[in-house]
């Protein structure tokens, strides 16, 4: 499909000549005349009741309480799920603290180091209060209370009312296991930062900030501070990776922008390494208690789930404290048939950093978990793990699939992708050495993308994807102009988007520039979440130079004096019989020489916005097998990845170097999630990993080759067949690695049921076992 | 973070340092371990004097007796075969592993002894290969093994003003096998075990490092797990150090 440079080549990234010569611009490179620094003070406890803040003498005016943000409101996410509890946040802590790292005061100086002067010379008194640790310690009837006016610490209990009796007594296996995963802190390599500047001449804010989601920042800052929208701007500049951590409004925003407009000076705040991770550990952590039930045959009978998620102290704008776990209730029975599912979820509020949506959102704990209980089916009953699998995944001729909880699946051969990560593997299971055992592992699962209104109004959460609206615009020597209210900050979005707009319009890519991020100039968009843009935006870029073509067929066939019937526009040219004239003489008569135009032009010109949805909107449903070989150390624990197999169907690829890109990215996230991956906290609910010395990230020596292959069956539902696959690679490899590690131990009796799979959980698995 | 303030006295001599260390000012050599505590506000000195540049602590030499490494040498320097080694390249061989590359441009080995992070590579290996410190004050040199030097988990035995100047590392006999293992996950990760092994004939010694104290050395039976055992670690750690021990031990049969 397309020409060398269309949609399904593998261009070379246009964005990748300033960064890899350190030319990006992010808002540490931001500077403003007369800028202060902004640092924070904050709490050094888990919960605590503020007693007093004292600020050091001689510095009340650089040094900002709650108190001080006059007219300033709590930030409120909540979601109008029956049962579900508010939890607003102060974006500076108010009456009480609910987890370290929470902001407290904000202090202003020349430079962040004599901000963090200011900062450490204010006085906290607190009151400490015992910390909700923990999200079983939280259920306990006797817990300590995060939010004093709740009648327990339960964000939402949800439920999937199956019939699993029914079934149960016709199983021949059944399995239980209790897993966990544990809490994590996103790790992008750029981390927050915000510059918040005062226009006085236009009376707007301009609010620099490192964020996915302008416009929703845009929303939120209006609902916090009570300003109208058009006061305020937010220009996402480049952003250095996202992954949720900057899909939020954040606390700093709001402070910053009040404090810039109140003193009329431009405030910058740089997050960095410390406050990141003593404060924002904010995803993954959740507990199951899942029970499967199978007959004779491996046939899934039915699947029952009791399940927690650490939801945190508050609830987070946009996303609400409950989405994760009621995701969980939602998404547990992942690619598979059964007859019958039953789940219930609770989002537990601790005092912890507020949950927040990490790439492949609850997607990979589940995958977890039930790839786990698939496994231990499989040795039940004696049936190989894989051909257990194919046995219960929908094939080919039953697609469109509409699964146990009504997930729409659009396309695709799901046992196909399985065996062919299979047929990858290099699955040698020769024992190496003495001292080491070798495992086999795989998880399949799908990946929802692109959801639109129908998906998310349920939840009534202060964001509901509608239209996608791009808009495009020729200039005057014949460059085109894209514009998305999306945000790029690593997907490739300004090449990948460019390369759709010259599917349709034939102009070079070089003259196709993509402005995103920036509510200013871009059509509103709920901003870079959910796996979402080469869907929606891509569809929404397709629709705008869709509605160009036939203005740009009018003109050319006016100037060429043919038939417009007869006019195409293709390859950057309008074309009529023989004749063609470039699209850039079409644009110079429309701005220039308006006087050869036809008498009766539509005035419309060459600037279109154009909206987008997909043909059914519950999403595309992208999905992808993993399998791995680990070595096991039996001395050390250690865990040696030997080889990893990836069969993606991603639907019609636009870029397909682009989309390896994503995926290896995100398996390497996986792999910090399955072996790495820990912010432990303590009984007083301090964090125990608050350098990177201590939060171990995977870098590139612990991430094997991976053999990733392509099964493009495309969307149905879409403009191109593509599907949403930003987040897949991140889901699969945390079950595939502990299958695979457990296959590896279970010679020796020894299984390890919890994440990350340090060689400490190793070492003790095996010691149990010994004994 | 940022450090809170502090004054930098650029010292152009080693006396000149030694009287800056004197008046109480820290000396910074590579920076690598100084740096980030400095910048968490763990460290928080008036005075740095930095000595990375000095010619006195740059020099490297052997004679027959001895591989002598100025203080402020690179793990990088020592990796890229710059410096004397001993037999085997041994020297290189443990710069090539100290965290990454990064690290090794700036850090030194005097820098890393005196900051004497239980897990670091040097600590732990110039213990078994029966290393000497050479140290300055205002009255003169003296020397002390670093076994010696290294008192505990971030603590070396100088006084007040002093500066480690040298690191001397005795050339073994032809026969002397060595070995090192080291568990860490990724590099640059601080080690949980790790045992570095001298054979010298009939003679065995070994130091164990990452035990949240000074290196534990270990001569001839006691270069065993029981030996281990006997020394007071137990459970996870015991098991770690003792799959490190072996290894090492491993590799002595295997390298020189």
């Amino acid at each position: 499909m397309g020409s060398a440079c269309g949609v399904g080549a593998s261009v070379e990234r246009k964005e990748d000549d300033r960064y890899l010569r350190g030319r990006g611009r992010f808002v540490g490179d931001l500077k403003s005349a007369g800028m202060w620094e902004m640092a924070f003070v904050r709490s050094p406890l888990a919960h605590a009741r503020i007693r007093a803040i004292i600020k050091p003498a001689g510095y009340e005016n650089s040094v900002f309480v709650r108190e001080d943000l006059v007219g300033v409101g709590a930030i409120v996410a909540n979601s109008s799920l029956p049962g579900f509890k508010s939890a607003p946040q102060h974006p500076l802590a108010h009456e009480k603290v609910r987890h370290v790292g929470e902001a407290v005061a904000a202090c202003l100086a020349a430079t962040r180091a004599e901000a963090e002067d200011l900062a450490e010379q204010v006085e906290l008194d607190l009151e400490e209060l015992p910390a909700v640790h923990d999200m079983l310690q939280a259920r306990e009837p006797d817990a300590p209370r995060v939010h004093d006016l709740w009648p327990d610490n339960v964000v939402l209990e949800t439920r999937v009312a199956g019939d699993v009796d029914s079934v149960s007594s016709r199983a021949t296996v059944t399995v239980r296991r209790r897993l966990r995963t544990a809490r994590q802190c996103m790790s992008p390599m750029e981390g927050r930062g915000v510059l918040a500047e005062w226009d006085m001449r236009l009376e707007q804010l301009n609010l620099h900030t490192s964020t996915q989601m302008p416009h929703i920042v845009r929303s939120g800052l209006a609902e916090v501070l009570g300003w109208p929208q058009e006061q305020i701007r937010v220009v996402a500049p480049d952003v250095g990776g996202g992954f949720g951590y900057k899909g939020i409004l954040l606390p700093e925003e709001i402070v910053a922008a009040y404090l810039a407009r109140r003193l009329g000076r431009p405030i910058r705040w740089v997050e960095d390494r410390r406050e990141q991770l003593a404060g924002n550990a904010n995803c993954r952590e959740h507990d199951y208690d899942i029970t499967a039930y199978a007959d004779a045959n491996g046939h899934l009978l039915g699947l029952d789930c009791e399940a927690h998620v650490d939801a945190g102290a508050y609830s987070i704008y946009p996303f609400s404290a409950c989405l994760e776990a009621a995701q969980v209730a939602s998404i547990l029975p992942g690619p598979y048939r059964m007859e019958a599912y039953r789940c219930r979820t609770w989002s537990m509020a601790t005092n912890k950093p507020g949950i927040v949506p990490y790439r492949g959102v609850a997607r990979a704990g589940v995958c977890y978990a039930l790839e786990s209980v698939m496994d231990d089916l499989a040795h039940a009953l004696g049936i190989d793990p894989v051909e257990l699998r194919l046995r219960n995944l929908p094939g080919p001729e039953q697609m469109p699939f509409i699964n146990i909880t009504n997930k729409y699946f659009d396309s695709g051969d799901y046992p196909e992708c399985l065996r062919r990560a299979v047929a990858a593997l290099d699955a040698s299971r020769a024992q190496p050495d003495p001292d080491k055992r070798r495992g086999v592992g795989v998880s399949i699962f799908c990946e929802q993308a692109a959801h639109g209104t129908s998906v998310y109004h349920g939840w009534g959460i202060p964001m509901v994807p509608g239209h996608e609206q791009a808009a495009a615009r020729m200039t005057p020597d014949g460059g085109l102009e894209i514009r998305v209210g999306i945000q790029s900050h690593g997907q490739g979005l300004e090449t990948t988007l460019a390369q759709v707009a010259h599917q349709i319009l034939g102009l070079p890519l070089e003259r196709i520039r993509v402005v995103h991020g920036d509510t200013g100039v871009t059509p509103y968009s709920t901003g870079t979440w959910g796996s979402r843009c080469m869907v929606m935006a891509g569809g929404a870029v397709a629709a705008a130079c869709h509605e160009l073509v036939p203005r740009l067929r009018r003109i050319g066939a006016h100037l060429m004096q043919a038939p417009e019937d007869q006019a195409v526009v293709e390859g950057g040219f309008v074309r009529a019989g023989g004749a063609e004239l470039p699209l850039s003489e079409i644009a110079r008569t429309w701005y220039r020489a308006p006087q050869n135009l036809p008498a009766d032009v539509s005035g419309a010109g060459l600037e279109v916005v154009a909206g987008y949805r997909a043909k059914r909107d519950t999403g595309t449903f992208s999905y992808a097998a993993h399998a791995v070989v680990v070595e096991v150390d039996l001395q050390t624990g250690d865990v040696r990845l030997v080889d990893y197999a990836i069969c993606e169907d991603g639907g019609v690829l636009v870029n397909p170097m682009i989309v390896d890109g994503q995926v290896i990215g995100g398996v390497a996230q996986g792999i910090g999630t399955a072996l790495y991956e820990e912010m432990p906290f303590d009984v007083f609910g301090q964090p125990g990993a608050t350098t990177l010395a201590d939060y171990i990230l995977p870098g590139a020596t612990e991430i094997p080759t991976l053999r990733i292959s392509h099964m493009e069956t495309p969307s149905p539902l879409t403009e191109f067949g593509q599907k949403g696959i930003g987040e897949g690679g991140a889901i699969g490899p945390p079950a595939a690695i502990a299958c695979a590690v457990n296959d590896a131990l279970r010679s020796l009796g020894a299984r390890v049921d919890r994440l990350p799979i340090t060689p400490a959980r190793v070492l003790a698995a095996l010691a149990e076992a010994a004994q | 973070m940022k450090a809170a303030a502090f004054e930098v006295h650029n010292p152009a001599t080693l006396d000149a340092a030694l009287a800056a260390a004197a008046q109480g000012a820290r000396i910074f050599a590579g920076g690598q371990s100084l740096g980030p505590m400095l910048n968490l506000r763990v460290a928080r000195p008036a005075t740095l004097a930095p000595v990375a540049r000095l010619p006195e602590l740059n020099g490297a030499s052997e004679d027959a007796g001895y591989v002598t490494l100025g203080a402020a040498v690179t793990h990088a320097a020592i990796e890229d075969g710059r410096t004397p080694d001993l037999s085997g390249g041994i020297l290189r061989r443990i710069a090539s592993g100290v965290a990454y590359r990064a690290v090794r441009n700036r850090g030194t080995i005097g820098g890393s002894l005196c900051h004497a992070d239980p897990a670091a590579d040097w600590v732990t290996t110039l213990t078994a290969l029966r290393a000497r410190v050479v140290i300055a004050g205002r009255d003169g040199r003296r020397e002390q093994t670093v076994e010696h030097f290294v008192r505990g988990a971030y603590q070396v035995a100088l006084a007040p003003g002093e500066i480690v100047c040298a690191v001397r590392i005795p050339k073994s006999g032809v026969a002397a096998r060595f070995g090192y293992c080291k568990f860490c996950r990724k590099p640059g990760e601080f080690a949980h075990a790790m045992a570095a092994v001298l054979i010298e004939g009939p003679r065995r010694r070994a130091a164990i490092g990452a035990t949240g104290g000074a290196p534990l050395a270990l001569e001839d039976d006691a270069v065993s797990s029981e030996g281990l055992r006997r020394a007071g670690l137990e459970g996870l750690a015991l098991a770690m150090q003792s799959a490190a021990l072996a290894r090492a031990l491993g590799e002595t049969e295997t390298r020189v």
